[in-house]
């Protein structure tokens, strides 16, 4: 085996690929990296059971050959190479890579050894890698980080004609996105860890269109695939049932605000400076100003005041800060729509271009107030 | 113009002098000159032994059973907690009135700073007298003084002259008291660093502090080897630390006799954590992290901790993950004798209102509102008004044991 690459190319077939192996992995061929190159290119592959990683590397293959590399090492070669042309070559039991005046070895693994991986399912629709990271993005942010609740730990995507829904919660608050795209598939469903497709979904983000795999909820293996520009990742869906999440989101609206996001972030950080992150932020909204509050008592305390339009019955609501800060950056807009039905019930932001634009309800994030036992 | 003073021996250590051993005596004049002994029951622990106890060998954390074999003729008392801390309040009390440098370490013990007391009450040994008559007048008990220039120094010169004494150690003779001393009398040396040490030849701290840093590092780890070495030098930077706020809170439950039913062992530790969780409660505190503990008939003991992403404080939350904790034991009737839990990451409240993050669809009521009713009934009727239901005792049968 033996070919030449550029450097740039290299790295982000590798880190591509790297996303894919654990560190930790069961058996000790999975610490590798598939180098394969033939007559088409170079074609990397990283493997740990739940997720599958391939990139495709334009280069030139002067003779074809198949090794397995640590990934690891692979991978922070890559990154440290000077940019210049790489040449890989198989030379005894070692690889040797060469780029200017720097000069590698690497030890080879057993490639008779190394598990097939599974195969992409069939196209289910594409939409633009902006669109599929922005949405991805919105919602994982609601996940939970608990592994000891799996189901929560997922973004659910779910597939309705020609409409890609995705949503994730933690119990404490809701994200759900919709997007309109062009699907030959009629319905299909699937739980991903929220993590895996995030990281996917970020670096996908640039490609002008990603396809998105569901395997059929019949098949053998529970995948989703996703694949763009010579890159191809597959992960294995979670188990369990995604809670039922539509009859949380409120049908009717008491009262509705419409804050600028900026300037509202900013209030939150400050006044949440002074309470431990978990305790309540207090927000007063009244027509025409929203009062936020922090502290009580001898300890510090803090208080800001914002212009606001509001309308409906003025309320009285807290936060967890963190949440509501999460939310406000996950709507992506220059406004930030919150639609109540009362101080104890969820509040739903949505997005606004303007403050008198038109409400983006693409995106929903419900988010359940903290509530005071007195 | 100030003048520069030199490094004077102004930290005080204070030590009760067998403390729930002196309380009991002091209420109950019967007990005097007897050989007394707090702790109950035959499987429990000796909590604390008066003088006279010890002299037959009773030591603290010592089995019930083996103290009555050394001392059949000892009078065991039953431990009061409530009024030990009665009477320790009292105690501190009496170090603030001297200086607001108190740093209670325990319910029996204390660090004080009197640097800024001189000048109006005199030296530290004249300090520390008046401490230990007011202490004895006032509360019927004896206390130990140590006095040196670092917290280290002074509890180990109160440990060198109990009961009833004070030692000062001057800084300059600093070193050639902390010498000649046990290696397991430096903070940070324990069972397992001492071994460690002693397979290096080490004896004494002056032993630690003639050994290279570098040396120290390698054989017991960065952090361990930097601190025992400056210790070893009487180099302790620590402060006096006011109102250090609580890290954690904790019961445990040793059973009468060993439990082997999943059943049972859950319905003590919703016990122990009823328990721990309405402190938690009356502390103003909410916990993130919770952590059982479970010591087996062998005595072998183990704990299991979870944190959470949110501070909880209802009971109902924090048994429920403190059950699933115990039930991802697997245990198949294993022999438990003791059950405990720990609340830590503990989030002061400084009285706010209690908050909660309830779930999305949660109902408008939770349980920790449940709970602050339940708080409420039980301080005007007493702890047994409202219990979990299973907690309850049958009224027409015996309490359990």
């Amino acid at each position: 085996m033996r070919f030449i690459v550029e450097r740039d190319a290299l790295a982000d077939g590798v880190i591509w690929v790297s996303r894919s192996l654990s560190a930790r992995p069961i058996m000790p061929v999975l610490l590798g990296v598939l180098i394969k190159a033939d007559k088409k290119g170079v074609h990397l592959s990283g493997y740990d059971l739940e997720t599958s990683g391939k990139a495709e590397v334009v280069a030139d293959v002067k003779e074809e050959g198949t090794v397995l590399v640590s990934g690891k090492l692979l991978s922070d070669i890559a990154r440290a190479l000077p940019n210049k042309p790489v040449t890989f070559s198989l030379d005894g039991n070692r690889v040797s890579v060469i780029s200017g005046s720097a000069k590698f070895a690497l030890p080879t693994l057993s490639v008779s050894d190394y598990p097939n991986l599974p195969e992409l399912p069939s196209e289910t629709g594409r939409l633009s890698g902006d669109l599929f990271a922005e949405a991805v993005g919105q919602v994982a942010i609601a996940a939970g980080k608990d592994d000891s609740l799996p189901v929560l730990t997922g973004v659910y995507v779910e597939i309705e004609e020609n409409k890609l829904i995705l949503a994730a919660t933690d119990r404490y608050r809701l994200a759900v996105r919709e997007l309109n795209w062009d699907a030959p598939r009629a319905s299909a469903a699937a739980l991903i860890r929220a993590r895996t497709l995030n990281e996917a979904a970020k670096s996908l983000a640039g490609a002008k269109s990603v396809s998105i795999a569901l395997a059929a909820a019949t098949a053998n293996e529970r995948l989703i695939g996703f694949a763009s520009e010579g890159k191809v990742m597959t992960s294995r869906m979670l188990d369990g049932t995604f809670p039922p999440y539509r009859h949380l989101l409120p049908s009717e609206r008491s009262a509705t605000a419409v804050v600028e996001v900026a300037p509202f972030v900013d209030s939150v950080r400050r006044v949440a400076l002074v309470a431990d992150k978990t305790v309540p932020l207090r927000l007063a909204f009244n027509p025409g100003a929203l009062t936020l509050e922090a502290g009580v008592g001898d300890d510090a305390q803090a208080t800001e005041e914002l212009e606001i339009a509001f309308d409906g019955e003025a309320l009285s609501i807290a936060f967890n800060p963190t949440f509501l800060l999460d939310g406000l950056a996950a709507v992506n807009s220059a406004y930030v729509e919150i639609a109540f039905t009362g101080g104890s019930k969820p509040a739903v932001l949505s997005g606004k271009s303007s403050a008198d634009g038109e409400s983006d309800f693409s995106y929903r994030y419900l988010l359940m107030p903290m509530r005071y036992s007195s | 113009m100030e003048e520069i003073e030199a490094e004077q021996a102004t930290i005080l250590h204070i030590d009760m002098d067998a403390f729930f051993a002196s309380v009991a005596e002091r209420d109950n004049p019967e007990l005097r000159g007897k050989v007394v002994v707090v702790g109950t029951g035959p499987r429990s622990v000796v909590t604390s032994a008066n003088y006279a106890a010890r002299k037959f060998g009773i030591r603290a954390a010592m089995p019930i059973g083996q103290a009555r074999r050394l001392a059949p003729h000892a009078v065991f008392v039953e431990p009061d907690m409530r009024r030990y801390s009665e009477v320790s309040e009292k105690v501190m009390e009496i170090f603030r009135n001297f200086t607001p440098l108190v740093e209670p370490i325990s319910v029996d013990e204390a660090f004080l700073d009197v640097a800024g007391a001189k000048r109006l009450l005199g030296t530290p040994r004249e300090i520390g007298s008046a401490i230990r008559q007011k202490v004895e007048s006032q509360e019927g008990i004896t206390c130990s003084v140590g006095i040196a220039s670092t917290k280290l120094i002074a509890k180990l010169a109160s440990s060198r002259c109990k009961p009833n004494g004070m030692l000062e150690i001057p800084p300059d003779q600093t070193l050639t008291f902390l010498h000649p001393l046990p290696i397991n009398e430096l903070w940070g040396v324990g069972e397992k660093t001492g071994e460690i040490l002693s397979k290096l030849g080490l004896k004494t701290i002056g032993d630690i502090a003639n050994t290279s840093r570098a040396t120290l590092i390698r054989a017991v780890g960065e952090s361990a080897g930097a601190t025992i070495y400056e210790l070893a030098w009487a180099r302790d930077y620590r402060s006096i630390v006011l109102n250090e706020p609580e890290k954690s809170i904790g019961a445990e439950e040793t059973f009468s006799s060993d439990l082997d039913n999943q059943e049972e062992i859950l319905g003590e530790l919703l016990r122990v954590t009823d328990r721990v969780t309405r402190r938690l409660r009356e502390e103003q505190f909410m916990a993130r992290t919770i952590s059982i503990k479970v010591r087996f008939g062998d005595f072998t003991t183990i704990t299991r901790s979870k944190t959470l992403p949110l501070p909880i404080s209802a009971t109902q939350e924090i048994y429920s993950q403190a059950k699933a904790l115990y039930v991802a034991l697997n245990l198949e009737r294993a022999r438990v004798r003791l059950i405990g839990i720990r609340l830590e990451g503990l989030l002061a409240l400084n009285g706010q209102p209690l908050a909660a993050q309830p779930e999305l669809g949660a109902r408008d009521k939770g349980w920790s509102e449940v709970e602050v009713a339940i708080d409420a009934a039980r301080d005007r009727f007493g702890g047994e008004a409202v219990a979990p239901a299973r907690l309850l005792k049958p009224p027409d049968l015996p309490g359990r044991g």
